[in-house]
């Protein structure tokens, strides 16, 4: 680091704690499900419980939906489709999406608290990045609603029927209202699936829904682990399939629905690209890539976990990040001040440390900035291998976790190609002061969403989706309303 | 050093002309001595992206700093200011009143530290001198034909002469901005030159004026520039332009002094001066000293704040900390 060596005056500033309030959010010993507009026990009797990833306590008894209880909520989205939420016009169905949207602003603390409680991640990204984002969903499509006439699909596009949505864990909250938001703003009734580590902040979105008045039957969630997710997907009387998770759930599902004339987008797995020119703005790249994978603890499919560094200030680019790691904080994900939270299950945690041995067995340099973890709950310290080249594992597979491998490259057409050499195809980053390099590469990178000079920006009116085993299917924007409207 | 490649020429010749300035006379000329050298090494430092720093600047702005972190933040910030009062109706009696606020900030409790320097202008640095004798506040004097800097290099080195005969430890200069923005950068790298050599044992802050260069891109380059030509400190603002010191701004210069000292060893102060009045917004510009050129900066040697109104709500927002109340603005002093 740096070769000045006097004393250090200001070292032990240490932050004190500045722990976010848990009371703002009641959490209910028993949930059940979400149907037909109230909450009711599962038929199935069974229970199974939601952890905090950060302690391993457990937070609340969660109902596990079983083939019954789908079965029940299916029909109740169908009576809602075919009696109510269906019938109305668009301008009712805004006045109600804009409703839920200011419940979410109105108890963003409640749902920021919950999903960090739930999830693992710091109350900073849930307070600042996934309330307000669904919020901002909601709103979006509030103002699609009434003008769908106007969205390029013809002069009065149908909805598709009923929407059976699978969502993955990682952005609980904001995947339920990417979800929900366009189904609901195209007049679709839904059946929602959160996943079975993170399904309380659905829950309390259901609440909200409740109480914004939405004729009973138009959102139903169910809770449950992959038995109810693949039983919903595969329930005859859906017409829709939404999932966003890993690529083998993908391709189960696409099997699944194959042949049943069921309508499916799928938004899975990524191994993105962040790639760097020695001409670009190098600190600014760095907070890019810190934010491309450190975020929300690297579980985003469109993380930038392969960072290909232009050769010529790889080591200087590296430097730079490194000492931006060790300034890294890692702790309590109530805490304000906490730059990476918890993993989020036991079973992800052992995945990460299974790439992250087989990277240092293929012979890459694994480094982590000194980092107290936890004595309690699953952690994983920010990481860093370098030396990486394409042929090792870990420059492949999606780790969905904190964990970056950097190669580099000599020209833009080996960045391209590099860049390109995966099956998957979601997202990826340029870093560089040339407008018309932007432009060269943009147009030749197989990415659903090509991130310029940012990295990890999401905008309600900007359509996020994938290529080849990234899925496929566009949400947000006018783009996302196709995938619910029968046109 | 691994940083020489990213920030370019501009590692390699600094080293080259610290190592000079070591010997009197022997750097400034030849080596950067030309518009175009200077050019070379101004525009090959890295880019800096308008929209990225602010979001990094923003982000730091939301760290939540409570109780002992907090109080340690307020006192050293205190320690940090340099109390400032540069109007055309300043008199005796009010510099007067503001050098025994800086000995004493808060009269009633003698474990408040005093502010680093009183901060006036060359014909009123007599009276602070001798009004501070015997306290460890520092004298600091703008000069140069401060704000504007339009003046001769002669008339600006007999400002200097004349702060630094009357006893100003720290010099405050400004750079000809019209010369750096007309892409004149050896006149502006030789005169932050000349007056550092004017300065003899003074310190010299060299005043970027960054409202006025308008780009990001501009106050690095200007910081590098400063910084190879001598300055001990670069400072954000004169105080008498909008905007003056932003976190931004204050992030791209923190992170020139990080990168001047990892390329030549030698490290450069920050001064952010002008708009900083609550004890928040100082705390979080301590969070971006902290956080992005290094807890090294943390020290009255190479941070300061010029403010006047800031003190006492330092001193109000301590005096809670220590409390658990708040006293109203009447118990602390006005001078």
């Amino acid at each position: 680091m740096t070769s000045v060596s006097t004393t250090t005056p200001g070292a032990d500033w240490e932050y004190a704690p500045a722990p976010e309030s848990r009371q703002i959010v009641t959490i209910q010993r028993e949930y059940g499900l979400f149907i037909g507009g109230e909450s009711v026990p599962p038929a199935s009797g069974e229970h199974f419980t939601t952890l905090n990833p950060a302690s391993e306590e457990p937070l609340a008894s969660v109902a596990q939906a079983g083939e019954a209880d789908v079965g029940r909520a299916v029909a109740s989205a169908r009576e809602a489709f075919e009696t109510s939420w269906g019938r109305l016009p668009g301008r009712e169905r805004a006045k109600y999406l804009y409703r839920i949207a200011r419940a979410v602003q109105e108890r963003a603390r409640e749902f920021a608290v919950l999903e960090s409680l739930d999830n693992g991640k710091p109350i900073k990204e849930s307070r600042d990045v996934d309330v307000p984002l669904a919020a901002a969903h909601f709103f979006y499509h509030a103002g699609w609603a009434d003008k769908l006439g106007y969205a390029g699909f013809g002069p009065d596009p149908r909805p598709v029927g009923v929407a059976g949505q699978v969502i993955p864990w990682n952005f609980p909250l904001l995947m339920a209202a990417w979800k929900l938001a366009p189904a609901l703003a195209t007049g679709n009734t839904c059946v929602l699936k959160p996943a079975e580590t993170t399904p309380l902040t659905a829950l309390l979105l259901a609440e909200v829904i409740a109480e914004a008045g939405l004729p009973p039957g138009t959102v139903n969630v169910i809770t449950g682990d992959g038995r109810t997710g693949a039983g919903l997907v595969g329930h005859p009387g859906i017409d829709k399939v939404a999932f966003t998770g890993s690529t083998e759930v993908g391709k189960q599902i696409q099997q699944t629905v194959a042949g049943t004339g069921k309508r499916l987008t799928l938004e899975l797995g990524g191994k993105a690209a962040n790639v760097i020119f020695d001409d670009a703005p190098i600190d600014q790249a760095v907070e890019g890539v810190v934010n491309g994978i450190f975020f929300n603890q690297g579980h985003v499919c469109c993380a930038g976990s392969r960072l290909l560094l232009q050769e010529s200030v790889a080591d200087a680019v590296l430097d730079r990040l490194k000492r931006r790691l060790a300034t890294l904080r890692l702790g309590d994900p109530l805490d304000k001040n906490t730059d990476i939270g918890a993993i989020n299950s036991r079973q992800q945690l052992d995945k990460i440390e299974g790439l992250v041995a087989a990277g240092e067995a293929e012979g890459a340099q694994r480094w982590s900035p000194p980092c107290q973890l936890p004595a309690r709950g699953y952690w994983f310290p920010p990481t860093v291998f370098s030396g990486v080249s394409q042929s090792h594992k870990i420059a492949r597979e999606e780790i969905f976790g904190p964990v970056l491998s950097v190669l580099t490259f000599r020209t833009p057409e080996e960045a391209v190609a590099k860049a390109n050499n995966t099956p998957y195809g979601l997202s990826a980053g340029i870093w560089t002061e040339k407008g018309s390099r932007i432009l060269w590469m943009a147009g030749r990178l197989r990415a659903g969403v090509v991130w310029a000079n940012t990295y990890n920006r999401f905008d309600p009116a900007s359509p996020f989706g994938g290529y080849q085993e990234s899925g496929f299917g566009r949400e947000g924007g006018r783009a996302g309303l196709a995938a619910y409207l029968d046109a | 050093m691994n940083a020489d490649a990213v920030t370019g020429a501009a590692g390699v010749v600094a080293a080259g002309v610290t190592a000079g300035a070591a010997t009197p006379g022997a750097a400034g000329s030849g080596m950067v001595g030309s518009d175009a050298a200077l050019r070379q090494i101004l525009h090959g430092l890295p880019g800096v992206d308008q929209v990225g720093a602010q979001e990094r600047a923003a982000s730091l702005a939301t760290r939540s700093i409570k109780r002992e972190a907090k109080l340690w933040a307020l006192e050293t910030a205190v320690r940090m200011v340099d109390l400032t009062t540069l109007e055309g109706a300043d008199t005796p009696g009010k510099v007067r009143g503001l050098c025994a606020k800086a000995r004493h900030p808060d009269p009633d409790d003698p474990s408040v530290p005093p502010v680093a320097a009183v901060c006036v202008y060359p014909d009123l640095v007599a009276l602070a001198r001798a009004e501070l004798a015997g306290s460890e506040v520092a004298v600091a004097s703008v000069a140069t034909a401060f704000p504007s800097g339009r003046a001769s290099l002669a008339v600006k080195l007999a400002d200097v002469a004349d702060a630094v005969d009357a006893g100003a430890d720290e010099v405050d200069m400004v750079i000809d901005r019209g010369a750096f923005l007309a892409g004149r950068y050896a006149q502006v790298y030789e005169e932050v030159r000349a007056v550092r050599e004017a300065c003899g044992a003074a310190h010299l802050k060299v005043i970027l004026e960054t409202a006025e260069l308008a780009t990001l891109d501009n106050t690095a380059r200007a910081s590098w520039l400063a910084m190879l030509a001598g300055a001990d400190f670069i400072k954000t603002s004169t105080g008498k332009v909008t905007p003056a010191a932003t976190p931004p701004v204050a992030l791209v210069m923190l992170s020139a002094v990080r990168d001047f000292a990892d390329a030549t060893g030698r490290r450069v102060g920050v001064k952010v001066a002008g708009g900083i009045r609550t004890a928040k917004d100082a705390i979080r510009y301590l969070v971006l000293v902290r956080e992005i050129a290094g807890p090294e900066w943390l020290t009255p040697e190479l941070f300061r704040i010029g403010a006047s109104s800031l003190l006492n709500d330092l001193l109000m927002q301590r005096s809670k900390q220590l409390t658990g109340v708040y006293a109203g603005p009447d118990y602390f002093t006005l001078d």
